[in-house]
């Protein structure tokens, strides 16, 4: 089959690669119809992420049809599928309290030290996302094996278009966690920061929970005006300052919810045993906390705070006084995708919530490098690449 | 001794005399290295004490173990992978088993690899069961040094961590997960 693989830093290629195969009976193998590009496979495309290695398949969001199916699976051949980024088993204690993306069981035993080391306990298997979170094969290909297919893909109804589904994957239910976590109450003002995919969603799932008013923070024009679409105030932090805006904005009170939605888009994970290739890396760095910093400076007396952004190791200069003496709430995590998928596709299905307008180019597979390099160089413009195999079909 | 006020396992003592402190605990005490390591599986302690005692079923999670026969219901034969394609083989008996909550054994004498176990089964309410092992080994020098560097690979721990991780993988699953993709990749990983 053909996929986009790892090479290094800013060399993402499609190869021809050995098809996949059931090995576990739980397995299905799906034939991927959509896959999308992630913000954070931009720093797997940068290769700031350790432990991938050269053909590495990418990819963790991703849909199709089901074509082959292990003897435990509950899939049908011929269903379509959205799959979760996180693979959880369904049967451990955590998957039994809905915590998927802890799963004991999704991530291989030899996998599982580095996490062990630097977390203290290693977090569920992840697809295409480097040898950390496991070590799958992601999406962004013809084929792939699909563990625990009795617990993850949703099956999507026949005549619903792709687009409008396919962020159930990731981004979408990762947007809806973020708000969630920041227990919202109705007359609230919620401050997002960031506007790419996830803190947009943040921003439609934040009035859906009953916010007044949603402040987002970015500084692409694009991104803004797609947040204010959808009914948000913005700050545009090259031409004001942020926390000033904010106190002003909310009468001198703070935002009662901070969502932090900078950067990496909720999934992405860095390893600081490679501490100098952090240090050397701007991810991490100030800005990266800088988020985090001023949404608790801002957040009002005894509000809450929600990072679905990504950090994965240290952070200096942490406002603990702040946090402690403000008496804040923080909630965080990696998605519990399988926990939001049927309450989110009814949402979807109703049009509640609006999932396509984020997708500003659609690419067959074979041009997924292109789309690395044009969602990389124009952030503003590229909000969201689909890659469709079926495209090269039809080219070819 | 352990301090007052610390109860802390042994297996996480800061102190030397720790090993000797383990061997207390296991009826035949074989060997001078001490590896513990607990782990907790969402199953009944009856299921999983009788999927531990047939010993024949340790090469399914157990990485470097190629082959183990019951010959009777206290004495098996094991037979371990070593380097260039060797086997090291060696007899163990049961020295203790009290069914649902304990099996310890040890290598019969003569083993070129005196080693011990014991692999104990506590409820742990809604989450099912803790399993916990504690073996001794003997790190031995030269060419049985090298076959035990393998068995137990660079850190005796981290095997033991991983080989219950595939066994909790197992009983709560049903199967050992893999980041393979296809049979040959599995294979090879396997070897």
């Amino acid at each position: 089959m053909r996929a986009l693989t790892w090479h290094g830093k800013h060399d993402v290629r499609v190869d021809t690669v050995d098809d996949p195969e059931i090995l576990n009976p739980r397995d299905a193998i799906i034939k991927v119809t959509s896959t999308a590009i992630c913000g954070s496979d931009l720093h797997l495309y940068d290769g700031y992420i350790p432990t991938m290695q050269a053909g590495d398949i990418l990819g963790h969001e991703f849909m199709g049809e089901v074509v082959e199916t292990g003897p435990q699976s509950t899939l049908k051949k011929g269903q379509r599928v959205v799959v979760p980024f996180t693979i959880s088993c369904g049967s451990c204690y955590h998957c039994g309290k809905h915590q998927y993306s802890a799963c004991d069981n999704s991530n291989p035993a030899d996998n599982q030290d580095i996490a062990d080391t630097l977390y203290g306990q290693p977090m569920a298997g992840l697809f295409g996302y480097s040898h950390m979170t496991g070590g799958y094969a992601g999406g962004q290909a013809e084929y792939v094996r699909v563990p625990f297919s009795d617990v993850g893909p949703i099956v999507i109804p026949d005549g619903v278009e792709d687009d409008k589904v396919l962020f159930l994957s990731d981004i979408l239910p990762t947007g809806w966690q973020a708000a969630e976590n920041a227990e919202i109450e109705p007359g609230d003002t919620v401050a997002v920061w960031g506007c790419g995919p996830v803190g947009l969603f943040c921003v439609q799932s934040a009035f859906l929970m009953g916010a007044e008013r949603v402040i987002a923070i970015d500084h692409f024009p694009q991104r803004l005006e797609m947040a204010a679409k959808f009914g948000a105030e913005t700050i545009n932090y090259e031409d004001s300052q942020t926390y000033e805006a904010l106190m002003e904005m909310t009468g001198g009170i703070g935002p009662d919810a901070c969502i932090d939605a900078v950067g990496l888009e909720a999934h992405g994970l860095f390893v600081d045993n490679v501490w100098d290739q952090i240090k050397a890396s701007t991810f991490l760095g100030t800005d990266r906390a800088h988020s985090i910093r001023q949404a608790i400076l801002a957040c009002r007396k005894g509000g809450r705070v929600s990072m679905p952004a990504v950090y994965g190791g240290f952070v200096d200069k942490f406002p603990l006084g702040a946090f402690m003496q403000k008496g804040l709430t923080l909630k965080t995590g990696q998605t519990h995708v399988q926990h939001y998928l049927p309450g989110l596709l009814t949402a979807v299905l109703e049009d509640k919530i609006d999932t396509t307008f984020l997708i500003s180019h659609r690419l067959g597979l074979e041009q997924a490098p292109d789309g690395y390099r044009m969602f990389h160089d124009h952030q503003n413009e590229v909000t969201k690449v689909v890659l469709k195999p079926g495209l090269d079909r039809i080219a070819s | 001794m352990a301090a007052p006020h610390d109860d802390a396992p042994i297996t996480a003592s800061k102190r030397t005399e720790k090993t000797a402190q383990a061997a207390e605990n296991i009826t035949e005490p074989k060997g001078s290295s001490l590896v513990g390591q607990s782990v907790t599986i969402n199953r009944p302690r009856h299921e999983l004490y009788a999927k531990w005692r047939d010993f024949s079923g340790f090469p399914n999670f157990m990485e470097n173990i190629e082959r183990v026969e019951m010959i009777d219901d206290v004495t098996s034969h094991w037979a371990v992978k070593g380097p260039g394609g060797s086997t090291i083989e060696w007899d163990a008996v049961v020295t203790e088993d009290q069914p649902d909550r304990l099996i310890a054994w040890s290598s019969a004498e003569g083993a070129d690899v005196p080693n011990s176990g014991r692999v104990e089964f506590r409820d742990a309410g809604e989450r099912g069961t803790i399993v916990s092992a504690t073996i001794l080994y003997d790190p031995p020098a030269g060419i049985i040094g090298k076959l035990i560097a393998k068995m137990f690979q660079r850190e005796p721990a981290l095997q033991a961590r991983r080989d219950l991780r595939r066994f909790k993988q197992l009983m709560e699953t049903g199967e050992i997960a893999t980041s393979a993709r296809t049979a040959r990749a599995l294979e090879e990983e396997a070897a």
